[in-house]
């Protein structure tokens, strides 16, 4: 395996372009022998970070969301960045079960669930220009994928 | 389209593929169809089963139908969640007000 790697994409904030996320994470990671439960981690702390970008940061409108990974060693790093409206409060955004759509059935749930799937997590944002989600995640190689 | 067993007052509803954000629109407006031309559903089992990934956004459709059926005076359960669905649905609390049903218990549902 390669030491270090790195990769990004773009694409636009279209719902469908979520499991597309996801695929490009999980096939990028592959080569790091990460385990079945591994893998799923990563593709869902990314759907996660993917889905506010377009729900939250760009509110339903077209705008471009940057995917980046690197690895190094056994570490893979992804950071998800938007250029929407950004987020005034991070911390209150972070709060479990906060949502700022409940009327959409948002759990509230997504920064938890990158937090729980992944090893660290930061989110910087600036209202007006945009948020970029960065998480950290050791593989252990020696997975079956 | 969704996978049905009608049994008495009960409706099983496979889920299949994946539910996030996008998927998770379609899929509540099918469940919401299906409960809405039947008053009769007085218990909604989600079969996960053929569900092959879920993130936060499925919390949202579960909690939902939940809702509706706890206001009909109806329950809702779940069955067959992969390890990985488990640990999602656990974390969001689901669990402490939605039963997870093993087969037996699907069987005398």
């Amino acid at each position: 395996m390669n030491q270090h790697n790195e990769m990004q994409t773009t694409f636009l904030s279209l719902a469908e372009n979520e499991s597309f996320a996801r695929v490009v994470i999980a096939a990028f990671a592959v080569q790091m022998s990460p385990t079945v439960s591994e893998i799923a981690d990563v593709k869902t702390a990314v759907s996660e970070a993917v889905t506010n970008a377009i729900v939250h940061g760009y509110e339903g409108t077209k705008g471009i969301v940057e995917l980046r990974a690197r690895i190094d060693g056994s570490w893979l790093t992804v950071e998800v960045q938007d250029r929407g409206k950004g987020i005034a409060d991070v911390d209150q955004a972070m709060e479990p079960f906060y949502t700022s759509h409940p009327e959409q059935e948002r759990s509230g749930m997504g920064f938890a669930v990158m937090q729980t799937f992944m090893d660290e997590l930061r989110v910087d944002s600036q209202p007006g220009a945009g948020t970029t989600v960065s998480m950290r995640k050791r593989i252990r190689a020696g997975g079956v994928v | 389209m969704l996978q049905t067993i009608r049994d008495g007052e009960r409706l099983v509803v496979r889920l299949n593929g994946e539910l996030d954000h996008f998927c998770a629109q379609s899929i509540r407006r099918e469940l919401d169809a299906l409960l809405e031309a039947d008053k009769g559903i007085r218990m909604l089992i989600l079969d996960f089963t053929t569900l092959s990934f879920m993130d936060s956004s499925g919390i949202g459709v579960i909690l939902g139908r939940y809702r509706i059926m706890r206001d009909r005076g109806g329950t809702l359960a779940v069955i067959h969640m992969n390890r990985h669905i488990g640990r999602i649905f656990h974390m969001s609390g689901m669990d402490r007000i939605i039963r997870q049903l093993d087969k037996q218990q699907e069987a005398q549902a």
